[in-house]
């Protein structure tokens, strides 16, 4: 199981100070935040990607390969990476260079983005953002896997003998997660390849989100990756914390109540009843996580959103002690247990190079476009997978 | 058995838009009853899901209460929605109502429109309002709206010269029960998960 933090890269009022930070302060912000993960023995730091104010990580492979530089054994991720307006050649490169500089400690959540104009100044159509997130992903597929590309599709320019470079590490795609809140494509999709499916759940009731989660399972199983207990899901979540849960709830209020998503709608008690957003104590927090495996079952990687609504850089950290020194290693002791043993762990780049080492033995061919989370669930391949860290 | 679903977006109590969307209601569920088809009758004031309706607006997800109502809406076989005339349009709580729908949610629904105002000045608001707002909808809007203007409660019952209030309500009544009485939609099984007709996941690029 791997526990991590995902950004969105707001630059929002503190309401309680009237401070917005600058553009430099929060991007210094979001690397130190990844520094944390590292320090406080998290796993995955994963960054969002806008294009208008006020947000600031456009670049994510930049802002993740200076991260790369500044620590050495975290996955950094994306929360998520815009399948529908990039080209999806660019990803393909600018990841495939990331995985170098990182050593492989890199993976990616794709998703169309939400914000209506961005389609546009991309100079595509939002009404097709289904389309383009399919079309761009069977082609960024076929980049990091074939040598040679001959190509052609509706949103972009036809290709002929093309290779993209450089190539991914080892000869390893990044392992791939899909995200959606309420597509049912998108969770074919994913299904489809066995890749994983990130459901960020917090500003969701957990019914919706169990009804995607158990679809996207069943959609995996019946593709033939593995049992639908076999896929690979992921989840968001929203926290706030502290030793007294009276102290979060007032600490936390004037964030909420002001925050850019949800503030002036429901109250906080509404809003923490109704989505995974939990404001308490440690021992809440930590129960609350350990319920959702109840609707959506043993599941791979749970992500944090924990920068946003104006929070202080300090009140982040100090945020993120209590997660690396309370929280996390209750959660990862409470969901290693009853585990079955053939539900797998998130891919990481050394799990795949050796279940890549695995499937170059004749014997383990099957298809080859369908090879990721197929590929390393344990029914297939044995031990060639690692466990997540204990 | 079918299901009929009142929307009524009234803000007093007592108030003459419920008073008139239960005469909408009970003319059509006589109609209905006289054709033996046994009918349920759902009734929602807005009022009561307001600040639901308006969290759902600023959120994107409705709280419990407000999906179990939307889904009992949106599964009708047909619905009377009516509001008070407000600044020559339906009222901002009618309309975030049905903003905060599912575009798709209404599509084929009869439906059967009314409102209320002070002066039958306002009538119009019924057709270049509500009645483009439904069909935008892609739900079927059957062709007699009731508009109650204040006067038209001290109206006679429509068997003089003019068709009066009480003879609009059961011709909208007949045209709606025509319908509800065909209708299959409630006892349809909702399919969230239904893929688009020849959807392929691998997308449309041609591998060569």
């Amino acid at each position: 199981m791997q526990f991590g933090i995902f950004t969105v890269g707001d630059r929002t009022t503190d309401p309680t100070t009237g401070d917005t930070p600058t553009e430099n302060a929060r991007i210094k912000a979001m690397v130190a935040i990844a520094q944390k993960v590292e320090e406080v023995g998290l796993d995955v730091f994963a960054t969002g990607e806008h294009h208008n104010p006020p947000f600031v990580p456009s670049s994510p492979t930049t802002l993740l390969g200076y991260i790369a530089g500044q620590t050495s054994r975290i996955i950094l991720s994306t929360a998520t990476t815009l399948i529908t307006t990039n080209d999806p050649v660019k990803i393909a490169e600018d990841f495939a260079m990331l995985q170098h500089l990182a050593d492989g400690r890199v993976d990616l959540t794709l998703g169309r983005g939400n914000t209506g104009p961005v389609y546009p100044w991309f100079g595509k159509d939002i009404r097709e953002g289904i389309p383009l997130a399919l079309e761009n992903y069977a082609l960024l597929r076929r980049l990091w896997r074939e040598e040679s590309v001959d190509w052609e599709g509706q949103f972009r320019t036809p290709l002929q003998g093309f290779q993209s470079t450089p190539r991914p590490l080892d000869g390893v795609p990044p392992f791939v997660w899909h995200g959606s809140i309420r597509s049912p494509e998108i969770a074919e999709q994913a299904a489809y390849y066995g890749d994983g499916f990130f459901s960020n759940h917090i500003f969701w009731p957990a019914s919706h989100t169990a009804k995607m989660v158990r679809y996207y399972r069943q959609r995996f199983e019946h593709y033939g990756h593995g049992t639908a207990a076999q896929a690979m899901v992921g989840l968001g979540g929203q926290v706030f914390m502290s030793k007294n849960s009276q102290d979060a709830k007032r600490d936390f209020r004037p964030y909420f109540d002001n925050a850019p998503v949800y503030g002036n709608g429901p109250s906080m008690e509404d809003f923490t009843s109704q989505t995974p957003l939990t404001v308490g104590s440690p021992q809440e927090v930590i129960d609350r996580t350990l319920g959702f495996r109840d609707y959506v079952g043993d599941y791979q990687r749970q992500l944090w959103l924990m920068d946003h609504a104006g929070l202080p850089l300090k009140t982040v950290l100090e945020q993120l002690d209590l997660l690396g020194e309370e929280v996390v290693p209750v959660l990862r002791r409470e969901f290693a247990k009853n585990r079955p043993a053939t539900v797998p762990d998130a891919p990481t780049h050394e799990s795949l190079r050796l279940a890549r080492v695995a499937a170059t033995v004749p014997a383990a061919a099957g298809r080859d476009d369908l090879d990721t989370a197929a590929a390393i669930a344990p029914a297939h391949t044995g031990a060639a997978f690692g466990r997540a860290r204990a | 058995m079918r299901t009929l679903a009142v929307v009524s977006a009234g803000l007093s109590q007592p108030s003459s838009t419920r008073l008139l969307a239960d005469k909408l209601a009970t003319a059509t569920l006589t109609r209905l009853h006289d054709e033996n088809v046994e009918t349920r009758l759902l009734t929602f004031e807005l009022r009561d899901y307001a600040q639901d309706v308006m969290n759902n607006m600023l959120t994107g997800f409705a709280s419990p209460r407000l999906q179990t109502m939307i889904d009992a809406v949106t599964t009708a076989d047909g619905l009377i929605a009516v509001t008070p005339i407000f600044t020559t349009s339906y009222s901002g709580l009618f309309k975030s109502f049905f903003d905060v729908l599912d575009n798709r949610a209404l599509t084929d629904q009869p439906v059967l429109i009314g409102a209320t105002a002070g002066t039958a000045r306002h009538s119009l608001a019924l057709d270049y309002a509500l009645r483009p707002m439904f069909t935008y909808l892609h739900a079927v809007v059957v062709p007699t709206s009731v508009f109650a203007a204040s006067e038209d409660w001290g109206s006679g019952d429509g068997r003089g010269r003019v068709a009066t209030l009480p003879a609009r309500i059961e011709r909208a009544a007949g045209e709606l029960a025509a319908l509800v009485a065909r209708s299959d939609r409630s006892a349809r099984v909702q399919d969230p998960f239904e893929l688009p007709a020849g959807f392929n996941p691998a997308g449309s690029g041609l591998s060569r």
